[in-house]
């Protein structure tokens, strides 16, 4: 309904002034209800303004967190972790970081969530790393009771290679639902260009890219289009399949781990895929603004990711949190996720258990300022107040490692 | 090539006279019994690994067996791991029928390109090319498998697979628009495909296959290509009369311990071939995957229930066809030729 | 069917030896095309990784390690360099003497049906696909142990050993009989007579195979994956923690979106091609010295 206005209101007026004026009312609306809201990090949302200053442009301030446990002695020297794609540019640079400062170095092997997960259940791993929290069944099958921490939130972008047609494609969540199930094939179909009256589209043929293995990137976007898409869940064959790391594609290319399916985008012309957004910015690739609960087109960035946890107030004490599209702020962009640390809450080694809270306490307090340089967001306040408190629940044979 | 040793056996059946004052040295015989022992222990380590690399696969896959049925393997269609539950035993969501498709495709894909080739170049080394290129020239072609497999696989992405685009996009639009072949050239063609998976795997078994036949047209004997060339035969008669014939079983063994190591071929495959692992995909040009590159994709993070045990059962596959396809492969040239 | 082309009342078909000798150039030609195609792709393999990687190669590239930022510019394999050698040394300290042991086990012990068996079965071992070996490690040493260095030793060791097996077993063979004969006269012991009389006979040739067996290990991915994991980042010389080799670490960056990232794999390519062929090559030039000293 919301489109249907803005494109009668769009039909008369210059290019510049399109959708102003909806937009300044829907933001009036909604900025009451945000200035309620704690835990933001981002100032953009303050201050309701007839044209709302662009969201995604300058830095946001580093959060500077302090309340970081106290160094734990005896630590290791090397450590060993292995998960998630989707954080493995944040957490190259925290390791490296990491190692210059305290001399532990510490190995992450981006081999995907699933992965991460399977070799945390294995132990064969110091650490896991997944965008898609470990379920109770997931649990069961590892070795003990495992503890997840939330290290740092971040966009999953809808990436395309359509030559002439530049950043900020609208598209919403019943569209992409039906583009990655192979409803829509076509670039210039009806339901795209509805969304988009001002963009020509060629008729190129859409070429999805998707992950061809166990990806939390996968579980995050595949969250968003089951909330959004009845078409995608349709063709998946109801809500418990149509989610999930690995689910059944109809359609498309598979590539492996987020650098997979970023190559396949980039080397088909009329490719479309899912991947995080500093693999996006780094291959140059141009991606869409998603339609939020608000009903928003928001592009996202560092800053409308960090508006995606603004509004949820109470988190689960396991932190196991799902923050796909639950925000109802003006500017927070839907597909953003969290991904958990995961490491095993009865540790038997001191220095290993050592080693993992010292690195993880420095991940959560200085290395939050590191994520910038990679956009990736900060976590809010709130949520890593209790992210540092998870980490006391880590024991070494029944005491505490850091009381 | 006979050797001056003699075939089998050294000489383990002589005996020797040896001075009795030697007898009574005890130490040595002692230290020639556990020199013996530990010797006969390393040859038998061969065994052992194969032995045990198929009880271990076996071990591990046993589970997903038990619970699906040994042949549910075969006749399931799809390969869908995410729609696998404990209490679910039918239909097996872990139908591995489209990785042997994918693996003898892409062999079969290889095979048709490098045996020609290979035959051409252990001809031209071993008859055509003057004495002193003889050298120089295997050696070049030797050099191909000394490329280690991942670098076949990155100039496959970037180079060949680009070089190739318009040839198939090309093909696409004609061949792939006749009637009843037509399904098996259709496009659209996104670069990663079976055929370019054939086309990166004949450059890796090339070498190998015309290693093997430039033994087997050197042991042509002299007197008959010489009595070929007497009697007014042309280079290319004296091949085909002489050399050939004798070949045949040679070039097919040859071909076979190929097609042993396109089988097995992991990383270069996986990087070109797309890995679309849920079904048997009908063109050549479209993406697929291979028994090889399912297990080296999926492997670390087979989470779901009995995915790790499934993958081992597509390990046990692989190594069974391996193992057969080069105990068939070596019985052939032995019998060929005195390798 | 064969005409002979001497001065004959059939030499007036004269058109018809034109006819063979015309087929004959024709085939013969397709034939040099076919090694022509052969040795220009691999022009085309060598030359390309050369373009593509010798921008990037740089003595920084030998000495560093990848940057933290992975779209950052700069750094180098050289904890994949370090990796790789000492995985692959590992597994030559393991599989070397295995395979020169199994060797001496086939050519001076062995009798009968159970050498030839093994003898075969070891042809057949080094055509076993690579991720199988993997798979194998890591069922019966990585879920115990973790991932790690020596993981990956051990699958390259199973490679390494049928081809040192084999080249030395035909190395051992071409001593000759009269050699071992006499030692034996002369009241040497068999472990004797091998270790000091048959072994320094044919140990150029059991270099050869030895290097020739180090240049494949050098280049294996596929067991690696599922053994040593990788460690894209930090150089590790315990080879009980996870290591990176040169071969993991170009595929990690060959497959990653980021433009550094894949110059930095080219050169690591280069890199590698480099030390393979360095290795094959000095193989070669021994091994050709071997045949021609004791044939």
């Amino acid at each position: 309904m919301i489109v249907k206005i803005e494109a009668r209101l769009n039909r008369d007026r210059p290019v510049w002034r399109r959708a102003a004026g909806v937009r300044a009312v829907l933001t009036l609306m909604i900025g009451g209800t945000v200035l309620a809201a704690c835990g933001s990090t981002s100032p953009a949302t303050s201050a309701p303004s007839a044209t709302p200053t662009p969201v995604c442009t300058g830095t946001t301030a580093n959060p500077g967190y302090s309340n970081g446990l106290a160094t734990v002695s005896g630590q290791a020297t090397t450590l060993s972790g292995a998960g998630s794609t989707f954080v493995a540019p944040m957490m190259s640079v925290w390791t490296k970081a990491y190692a210059t400062a305290n001399s532990v170095q510490v190995a992450y092997q981006s081999v995907g969530s699933g992965a991460g997960i399977a070799q945390l259940q294995a132990n064969t791993v110091d650490f896991g790393d997944s965008d898609a929290f470990m379920k109770d069944s997931d649990i069961a099958k590892a070795k003990g009771p495992v503890v997840q921490i939330p290290l740092v939130q971040a966009p999953v972008v809808v990436a395309y290679n359509l030559p002439g047609v530049a950043s900020g494609l609208k598209l919403d969540g019943d569209t992409i639902g039906k583009i990655f199930s192979g409803g829509i094939t076509v670039w210039n179909d009806p339901a795209i260009k509805a969304l988009n009256p001002a963009i020509t589209l060629p008729s190129t043929p859409i070429a999805v890219a998707h992950r061809s293995d166990g990806s939390g990137t996968t579980a995050i976007f595949t969250d968003f289009m089951t909330q959004t898409s009845p078409a995608w869940v349709t063709a998946l064959g109801g809500s418990t399949t149509s989610v999930g790391k690995t689910v059944a594609w109809p359609v498309g290319i598979g590539g492996k781990g987020n650098e997979g399916v970023s190559a396949v985008i980039s080397q088909t012309p009329g490719g479309i895929g899912y991947i995080e957004l500093d693999y996006a910015i780094a291959q140059h690739q141009t991606y869409a603004d998603v339609k939020n609960k608000a009903g928003n087109f928001v592009e996202p960035c560092e800053q409308t990711a960090a508006n995606a946890t603004v509004g949820i107030t109470s988190y689960p004490s396991d932190l196991r949190v799902d923050i796909v599209n639950q925000s109802s702020n003006a500017q927070a962009y839907p597909i953003t996720g969290l991904t958990w640390a995961l490491v095993y809450q009865n540790q038997t080694k001191a220095a290993t258990a050592a080693a993992l809270v010292n690195f993880f306490s420095w991940v959560l307090t200085k290395g939050q300022d590191l994520t910038g340089s990679v956009n990736y967001t900060p976590l809010g306040p709130t949520l890593q107040a209790l992210c540092i408190a998870q980490l006391k629940k880590i024991t070494v044979n029944g005491t505490p490692v850091s009381p | 090539m006979p050797s001056p040793a003699g075939v089998g056996g050294g000489i383990a059946a002589s005996t020797v006279r040896v001075a009795p004052t030697l007898l009574k040295r005890g130490r040595p015989r002692f230290a020639d019994r556990i020199f013996g022992t530990s010797v006969s222990v390393m040859g038998g380590i061969v065994l052992v690994v194969i032995v045990g690399m198929v009880v271990f696969l076996v071990l591990e896959g046993l589970p997903a067996m038990q619970h699906y049925g040994f042949f549910s393997f075969i006749t399931a269609s799809r390969w869908t791991p995410s729609t696998a539950f404990p209490n679910v035993s039918h239909p097996n969501p872990y139908g591995i029928l489209q990785f042997i498709y994918g693996t003898m495709l892409t062999s079969i894909i290889g095979m048709i390109i490098a045996v020609p080739l290979a035959v051409g170049a252990a001809l031209v080394i071993t008859e055509v090319a003057p004495q002193r290129v003889k050298g120089p020239l295997s050696g070049l072609v030797d050099l191909l498998a000394a490329v280690p497999s991942v670098v076949y696989g990155f100039w496959g992405i970037f180079a060949l697979i680009p070089a190739i685009k318009p040839v198939v996009d090309f093909l696409t639009t004609t061949l792939g628009t006749v009637p009843v072949i037509g399904v098996a050239f259709q496009g659209p063609f996104f670069g990663v495909s079976y055929f370019s998976a054939g086309l990166v795997l004949a450059i890796m078994i090339l070498p190998i296959i015309a290693a093997v036949c430039r033994e087997v047209f050197r042991s042509t004997p002299r007197n008959e290509k010489e009595a070929a060339l007497a009697l007014g035969a042309t280079r290319w008669e004296m091949i085909r009369i002489a050399v050939l014939p004798r070949a045949r079983s040679g070039i097919v063994g040859a071909s076979l311990l190929g097609l042993g190591r396109a089988l097995g071929e992991t990383i270069a495959v996986t990087m070109v071939i797309g890995n679309a692992v849920l079904h048997i995909n009908g063109s050549i040009f479209s993406q697929g995957a291979t028994m090889s590159s399912v297990i080296a994709n999926e492997f670390t993070e087979a989470t779901e229930p009995f995915h790790l045990s499934a993958l081992f059962v597509v390990g046990f596959w692989l190594l069974i066809v391996a193992l057969v396809v080069n105990i068939v492969a070596r019985l052939v040239v032995h019998r060929g030729v005195a390798l | 069917m064969t005409q002979l082309a001497v001065r004959t009342p059939g030499f007036r078909n004269r058109p018809a030896l034109r006819r063979r000798r015309a087929k004959s150039a024709v085939l013969v030609g397709l034939l040099i095309a076919a090694v022509v195609v052969a040795v220009g792709v691999l022009a085309w393999v060598l030359v390309y990784v050369a373009i593509q990687g010798v921008g990037a190669l740089n003595l920084g590239f030998l000495t560093q390690t990848p940057p933290g930022n992975p779209a950052a510019a700069g750094g180098g394999f050289y904890n994949g360099i370090v990796g790789s050698l000492i995985i692959v040394g590992i597994a030559a300290l393991i599989g070397i003497p295995l395979g020169i042991g199994a060797a001496i086990y086939l050519v001076e012990y062995g009798r009968g049906r159970l050498a030839d068996t093994i003898r075969f079965f070891n042809d057949v071992l080094i055509g076993v696909p690579t991720i199988v070996t993997g798979a194998f490690i890591y069922a019966i040493w990585v879920t115990r142990f973790g991932f790690s260095g020596f993981a990956g030793s051990l699958a390259l060791a199973i490679v390494m050993l049928p081809l040192v097996t084999r080249t030395t077993e035909e190395m051992l063979r071409l001593v000759p009989n009269e050699l071992r004969e006499g030692s034996l006269a002369l009241g040497a012991t068999r472990s004797q007579t091998v270790m000091r009389v048959c072994i320094p006979t044919a140990l150029p040739g059991i270099i050869t195979g030895a290097m020739l067996a180090v240049a494949r290990a050098m280049g294996e991915t596929a067991p690696l994956l599922l053994t040593a994991l990788g460690n894209d980042l930090f150089t590790e010389y315990n080879p009980a923690k996870r290591m990176s080799t040169l071969s993991l670490q170009i595929f990690d960056n060959a497959v990653t979106g980021f433009q550094e990232g894949q110059g930095r794999a080219w050169a690591g390519a280069l890199t590698l091609i480099a030390i393979v062929l360095i290795f094959t090559f000095v193989a070669r030039f021994f091994g050709r010295r071997v045949r021609t000293s004791n044939a």
